[in-house]
């Protein structure tokens, strides 16, 4: 680090939203040269709790892994069980999962299209979006019973049935949904805020995509086609038409719409599953005690979602390991961060869906001539929104 | 040095629960994640955006500990956390109140027990209010502040 150069820490504390985490970035004057992410503030030991609780227990504490993606882990613990006890789920319960992991990824697309909305300064639409987002969660609330851990599934199917009511509820709200995401749409691809500070802000490109293995929505906007539910189809993925949208650019901007794009696909799935969904039962039962091992994969909102877990002769599993998307594409969004502008890293780190922002108290120290400044997240922040308005005059 | 118990006076009195009339209607808070799942994370924000909207109570979030009045903690208290959290509970101002959001930060949760997990907030900092659920709804959220600024009231 030369004379010109200044290191600062963002984090642990924040106030936006979600998890502390904290990024070490070196600066020259206003131009980010490098940038580093230390993880770990979130980490509570949860695969080493599951080993000393029964798999029905496991299955709530795998829900309180991610409180935005709970249904996708919950989801793939009972998946990977199921393998390992030989279970065959009703059909009636993989259509309910698929509805409940749509609804789920509705939620959460909304959601961090309204937390980058508010990095770059654009409150109107933030406010617009959570208004719009509540309406998923209370269809999520009339089928589960909760807004965010629903507590769906069990080993062997789901603990919740869709009646012929909450099912006119969900099509009526659906319907009232769609010309609200198509106003989205058009503020979207219309707005020049939104524009100016995201087009061609933290470009990933495809080799660098590659090369830090990234997954979920930020592989896809990268060039990267891949998305489980069509290329590993798992529940009942397969009897549905649906597209994976995808795009080469690599930008914050290439993000938004390709999730805007996904948000599109994901009401078209939802509408196939409430006309194709059979009757029957909702669970197998399962007991006893397992032998053996799996692994179940499945497409969280954010990416590739990994569980293995072994048994031996046990009712609690003897491993479990879980591998998160945003593990993976964090470290990209770092590699994003250089030659940036310092206004830009809320937008950058934003943009992959990370269960963090980058906000609150940041410390910058010039090491060599032993000078120190507090930013705070609302000076951050207040950088960001400046930025915008210069842009925009 | 003795201390000697004084009585306020009538105009003490009389500032301090102008006082208190005025912090209740502008609690601006300070959200501390301490290791959470983000789902009471969420469910904060969703308290304080368009459908409940807790600004028309003053309620507001602010970015930095030095200009907050209430801190709400959401999460077990991870082993890294612990002085993040001690450090921003000293730089707020007093009066400084404390909300614990959640299960896990009342007292440990589904976390009780794990290695890397203190069982609750208030065995780092006291805490004023407990609001239970896992995660609690926005309303909830929103009525466990109307009783903090009930507490206030009393204090005076």
């Amino acid at each position: 680090m030369n004379e010109e150069q200044t290191s600062f820490n963002i984090g642990p504390q924040h106030p936006a939203l979600k998890e502390p985490e904290t990024f070490r970035v070196i600066v020259e004057g206003e131009r980010v040269v490098k940038a580093e992410a230390i993880l770990g503030h979130t980490h509570r030991g949860i695969e080493k709790m599951a080993e000393s609780r029964d798999y029905n227990k496991t299955l709530y504490l795998a829900e309180r892994i991610c409180g935005i993606c709970s249904f996708a882990h919950n989801a793939n613990f009972a998946r990977a069980v199921e393998f390992v006890a030989d279970v065959k789920v009703p059909k009636r319960a993989e259509f309910l999962r698929v509805l409940v992991a749509e609804l789920e990824r509705l939620h959460s697309h909304l959601l961090w299209l309204g937390v980058l909305a508010h990095e770059i300064g654009f409150d109107t639409f933030y406010i617009l979006v959570w208004n719009d987002r509540e309406t998923i969660m209370d269809l999520l609330e009339t089928l589960t019973g909760n807004r965010v851990n629903y507590g769906m599934n069990r080993i062997g199917g789901v603990r919740f049935d869709l009646n012929d009511e909450i099912k006119k509820i969900m099509r009526d709200k659906i319907e009232e949904f769609k010309p609200r995401l198509e106003k989205i749409r058009d503020v979207v691809l219309n707005s020049k805020t939104i524009i100016a500070r995201t087009n061609g802000v933290g470009r990933i490109s495809k080799d660098l995509a590659r090369k830090t293995c990234v997954t979920g929505p930020t592989a896809r906007s990268s060039g990267i086609d891949w998305d489980l539910r069509r290329d590993e189809p798992y529940f009942i993925y397969e009897q549905l038409d649906f597209n994976v949208p995808i795009s080469d650019r690599g930008d914050v901007y290439s993000k938004i719409i390709l999730r805007v794009k996904e948000l599109f696909e994901s009401i078209k799935i939802i509408e196939q599953v409430l006309d194709l969904i059979p009757s029957g039962k909702i669970f197998q039962d399962v007991r006893g005690r397992f032998e053996g091992k799996a692994v179940s994969r499945i497409e969280a909102p954010r990416g590739e979602n990994f569980h293995y877990v072994e048994f031996r002769k046990s009712k609690n599993p003897y491993r479990l390991k879980v591998r998160a998307p945003t593990y993976a594409n964090v470290v990209s969004s770092v590699e994003a961060l250089v030659g940036h502008h310092i206004a830009d890293i809320p937008v950058i780190v934003a943009a992959n869906d990370p269960c963090f922002s980058c906000t609150d108290r940041t410390l910058i120290i010039d090491r060599d001539k032993g000078r120190y400044q507090i930013m705070s997240a609302r000076d951050l922040r207040k950088l960001s929104v400046e930025t915008t308005k210069e842009v925009m005059q | 040095m003795q201390e000697v118990e004084t009585k306020p006076s009538g105009v003490t009195r009389w500032l301090q629960s102008l006082r208190n009339w005025a912090r209740k209607r502008s609690l601006w808070l300070l959200h501390m994640n301490t290791g959470s799942c983000n789902g009471c994370d969420i469910e904060i924000l969703a308290a304080l955006t368009s459908r409940l909207d807790a600004e028309r109570f003053g309620v507001k979030l602010v970015g930095s500990p030095r200009h907050a009045d209430i801190m709400m903690c959401t999460g077990a208290v991870t082993l890294t956390m612990v002085d993040a959290l001690r450090k921003t509970y000293e730089q707020i101002p007093e009066p400084k109140f404390v909300v614990v959001v959640g299960s896990c930060g009342s007292t440990g949760g589904v976390y009780k027990g794990g290695y890397n997990t203190f069982d609750g907030v208030d065995k780092i900092i006291p805490v004023d209010l407990y609001i239970p659920g896992c995660p609690p709804k926005p309303e909830a959220i929103i009525m466990g502040v109307a009783k903090l600024i009930e507490k206030m009231e009393e204090e005076r």
